[in-house]
């Protein structure tokens, strides 16, 4: 036995285990762990990867349906789309680590969700992303905007998975923790679905992938706690990723797939070893032990210790059929990776660590994987929000000239085009994106069907500050917009929830909150939950991000001849907005941007008239009625408009409207966030058909203008040449930089 | 036609390739992997688009080692037509089947976007459904196409009407501005001497289907499949 350090009251402290939590492992083990233990214990038990704080608020979320094939408990979620296929997919943050190393953490952030993907069976086929920084003239945020995009794009072109849409914010309260929120979703036969299970004691145990080293070690760990002055000295927690190698273990680990050897596999992520190990065993009610001397590694002398919890990227642990080592081996050497059997199956349920022939872990997987502590921490309505809901418009200002400020809008950071970011990510690889980055969601069909998968990823961190509740609908909402917006109908969702310490009441009240809306929007839509993950912590010194539930949602296109885009397309073009203007300022970008105020309450939403409006477009959509359809978020109508004129990849348009509000102040009208409104242009004589599905289905309808000319027109507040709006929101992002 | 698709470890075009030749154009097409020392009777070889050993070192640099590689080189001088995109470019240049190599983009960035071609020469096996001047669109997606040559062979370039595509604006004119990565002259593609190779950066398998909105890299393919014909 190596001389490692003793176990005492100070080493449990500082591995982040509370005294109660220590004494539940000791009751458990029957005696004192050991050093490697106590690392095993406490990573598995880690906020990060127990979710003790969340389990019990996550209760509720909806999870099942239909053509739900797998909802969250695997690597990812699956969801039947018919024609014997099915999407696999799922989103997680790297919040932490990108922070601290924004290239690597970012990079390793897309390394993880891929492989989480491809450990399923499937191909990974399309990638998004949600990216927060804090405020543009913030002295970081230049830094790591620049290598956050640079990671994502490093890693995800050399996998050659197109990376094809997603959402960048900028706001003062993520100064101090970013967020990078990546999903990805994959295409699998229904028939081939693998997951990470160790069937069948005696069966060999195998590791795949990068050698172990000692990068990464305790990342999870780092992912449960506040940054303070000296987290820059974490770098070496945030893992090196290494594509390259990445891709070669996706074409090998499918290319086994394919054979009949494979019982289970599963990526080593979070916890690497460790957690791999202790999940296959624990789901399949078996154990696992393993020979620490057969681990590949990166250099000598490496302990226990730190192999057990080394983050190392690119690895993956099988368990194979026993007798087929061989032709799996065969695989896998082909690709040129590191391949090594490393263990066996085992029948007594312990997950045992055998280093130089002496066993130094022997712990029940089931404790370390489904059984760590469960917090219901108390909450409590955070006091900002008794000053943030006084909020009156009367006190606002109204601005002189609406066409100037529409321009300062549209070149804002969190509403102009984001083509300098994805312009990064190579967008088209596999070709199959039929909708690029730029439309309210990104569309790709599949090959061998006329379907079509629409992706969108979105949340308003602002609204949830205001009203977590709220908030978290609207997440949801303006999700399922987008995509029936892209003629989709949605399916099911994955979420990062991003937020603060949940030992502080206000915090927890927030993510109870924000997940009941999220909740009950998601069962009104039918879209359950299929997986995603918890992030808390985002904190440095006391100081929390908004509440992020950010939501990243799929829906499916029957007919991708039928799929749409959100710009005009040919003048004479009817204008007709569906749904109403309610003009409501509260937690407006307008406000923001324009007066430096994040108050008030959210727009409202009702799901009836939200599911209504929605409705209508889709049919619309499917009937091949209209040539466009946008949804109004950020900026209110006018800047919705706005982007019908000029957002498309051929000409401009412009346009003329008359909109109206009950006797509303101009700036409401065109800048007001009210839900549940989407603008179509359709040929005129498609009106009629239009007006019956809106009647049928109950749905506000006004046609309020027509497309035509080089100038955008709103009644008598805006008259603008469209060039002009155009190069403000094109230059907005680029000209900060 | 019977199209080879080499397969190096970390091409990521090849999936696509293997597909507008084989379901789009409905020519035979088979993957050849990277470490085969025989190649079976192919009519054209596309190396394909991706990160060829991870692009370390520098893009195409090791991929040049690959056993099949030599093979490769056997099938040039036999006269067998060979398309590089992209990465396969980038090989291309590596093993000298191509004059020049590739910097990174003037702005030392990843660029993904449609951009305009100007077809340059017409004569040529992968061009000959189009005629000089005509403008293409086409998606680039690269770090490193920033196109350099030194000036006797560029002059030979130019001479040898060996340069088959320059960067132009929407206008078809060949200006700075048009120019995505500071390639030398605008240059997008050329071929070799004897025309029989042609390197390309613009992605024309990403261009060829009305679904995917662009078609004008049918024009590579249509030019390819006219050429075996005669060829045959």
């Amino acid at each position: 036995m190596r001389n490692e350090p003793r176990v005492t009251e100070e080493l449990v402290k500082e591995h982040g285990l509370t005294e109660e939590e220590y004494d539940k492992i000791k009751l458990i083990l029957g005696r004192d762990p050991n050093y490697t233990e106590l690392g095993i214990l406490s990573v598995m038990w880690s906020e990060h990867c127990s979710y003790k704080s969340s389990k019990v608020f996550l209760q509720d979320l909806p999870t099942e349906g239909e053509h739900i094939i797998q909802g969250p408990g695997e690597n990812a979620g699956i969801v039947d789309i018919g024609d014997g296929l099915a999407i696999v997919f799922k989103m997680e943050s790297h919040n932490h680590p990108s922070f601290i190393e924004p290239y690597q953490g970012a990079a390793t952030g897309v390394g993880g969700i891929l492989r989480d993907i491809f450990t399923m069976g499937a191909r990974p086929v399309a990638s998004l992303n949600s990216l927060r920084f804090g405020a543009f003239d913030h002295p970081k945020t230049r830094y790591l905007l620049n290598g956050v995009v640079a990671g994502i794009a490093g890693y995800g072109n050399c996998m050659g998975v197109p990376t094809v849409g997603g959402e960048v914010y900028f706001n003062a309260c993520y100064n101090g923790n970013i967020l990078v929120n990546v999903f990805t979703l994959g295409l699998i036969k229904k028939e081939k679905i693998f997951k990470g299970v160790a069937y069948g004691p005696g069966n060999p145990v195998i590791y795949v992938g990068s050698k172990t080293g000692r990068d990464g070690i305790h990342g999870a760990t780092m992912a449960s706690e506040e940054f303070d002055e000296k987290s820059s000295e974490r770098r070496p927690t945030v893992q090196v990723g290494d594509p390259f190698t990445e891709k070669l273990l996706l074409e090998a680990c499918l290319e086994v797939m394919d054979t009949d050897h494979v019982v289970g596999i599963q990526d080593m992520g979070a916890a690497g070893l460790t957690c791999s190990s202790c999940e296959m065993a624990s789901r399949a009610g078996t154990g696992i032990e393993m020979d620490l001397s057969m681990v590949p590694k990166r250099e000598e002398g490496m302990t226990p210790y730190e192999l057990m919890l080394s983050e190392s990227q690119e690895r993956m642990l099988l368990v194979v059929k026993k007798g087929r080592e061989r032709e799996v081996t065969e695989i896998f050497e082909k690709w040129d990776l590191d391949v090594s059997i490393v263990g066996k199956v085992t029948d007594d349920g312990m997950l045992r660590v055998i280093d130089d022939g002496v066993t130094v872990v022997e712990i029940p997987a089931k404790i370390l994987a489904e059984e760590s502590p469960v917090y219901i921490r108390p909450k409590e309505r955070p006091q900002y929000l008794s000053k943030t809901e006084k909020f009156s418009t009367d006190k606002i200002p109204e601005a002189g000239n609406h066409g100037e400020v529409l321009i300062k809008l549209l070149g804002s950071p969190n509403i102009a085009s984001q083509e300098w970011v994805y312009r990064q990510y190579d967008h088209m690889v596999r070709t199959n994106t039929v909708v690029l980055p730029g439309s309210d969601a990104a569309v790709i069909r599949v090959k061998g069907t006329k379907k079509g998968i629409a992706l969108t990823v979105d949340c308003n961190s602002r609204y949830a500050y205001l009203d977590p509740y709220l908030g978290g609908m609207i997440a949801v909402a303006e999700s399922s917009r987008n995509l029936v917006c892209s003629g989709a109908k949605p399916l099911a969702i994955t979420d990062c929830l991003n937020y603060g310490n949940p030992e502080k009441p206000d915090i927890m009240w927030q993510f109870d909150q924000s997940t009941k809306g999220l909740s009950e929007a998601c069962k009104r839509f039918n879209t359950p939950v299929v997986g995603g993950n918890v992030s808390f912590y985002n904190e440095t010194r006391g100081e929390g991000i908004h509440p992020t539930p950010t939501v990243a949602m799929v829906g499916l296109i029957t007919d991708i001849g039928l799929h749409m885009t959100q710009w005009f397309k040919r003048d004479g073009d009817q204008v007709v907005l569906l749904g109403k203007n309610c003009g409501e300022l509260g937690g407006t970008e307008y406000l923001a941007a324009i007066h430096g105020q994040e108050e008030g309450p959210p727009p409202r939403l009702e799901l009836d008239l939200e599911i209504s409006v929605q409705d209508t477009c889709l049919e619309a959509i499917q009937e091949g009625m209209i040539m466009s359809a946008h949804d109004c978020s950020e900026g209110g109508i006018a800047v919705a408009l706005a982007e019908c004129c000029f957002s498309g990849p051929k000409s401009c348009h412009g346009v003329a409207v008359n909109i109206s509000g009950d006797n509303m102040r101009g700036d409401c009208l065109l800048f007001g966030e009210s839900q549940s409104r989407i603008i179509v242009s359709l040929y005129e004589d498609r009106l009629d058909d239009l007006r019956k599905i809106a009647e049928r289905n109950n749905t506000p309808l006004s046609v309020i203008g027509r497309v035509g000319g080089d100038r955008l027109v709103i009644n008598d507040l805006i008259d603008c040449p469209v060039t002009r709006l155009e190069q403000a929101w094109r230059r907005g992002i680029e000209e900060r930089l | 036609m019977k199209f080879g698709v080499i397969v190096f470890p970390g091409s990521n075009c090849d999936h696509d390739c293997y597909h507008v030749v084989k379901h789009v154009f409905k020519q035979d097409a088979e993957f050849v992997w990277h470490k085969e020392s025989r190649l079976a009777s192919y009519d054209c070889l596309i190396l394909p688009g991706g990160f060829s050993y991870g692009d370390y070192l520098r893009p195409g640099a090791i991929g040049k080692f690959s056993p099949i590689m030599k093979e490769v080189r056997r099938f040039a001088s036999d006269g067998g037509l060979i398309l590089g995109i992209c990465n396969g470019f980038q090989v291309l240049l590596e093993t000298d089947l191509l004059p020049g190599a590739m910097m990174r983009n003037r702005s030392l960035k990843f660029i993904c976007k449609d951009l305009y071609l100007r077809l340059e020469e017409d004569d040529t096996p992968f061009t000959n459904r189009g005629r000089v001047g005509d403008m293409l669109k086409m998606p680039i997606a690269h770090f490193d196409g920033n196109y350099f040559v030194d000036d006797k062979t560029l002059q030979e370039l130019e001479e040898n009407h060996q340069i088959l595509f320059r960067y132009c604006d929407h206008n078809g004119d060949v200006t700075t501005d048009a120019n995505p990565n500071g390639a030398m002259r605008n240059i997008a593609g050329i071929c070799n001497r004897e025309r029989n190779i042609m390197g390309m950066m613009p992605h024309p398998e990403r261009c060829s289907e009305s679904i995917l909105g662009n078609e004008d890299g049918r024009l590579i393919f249509e030019s390819i499949i006219d050429a075996g014909v005669v060829l045959r």
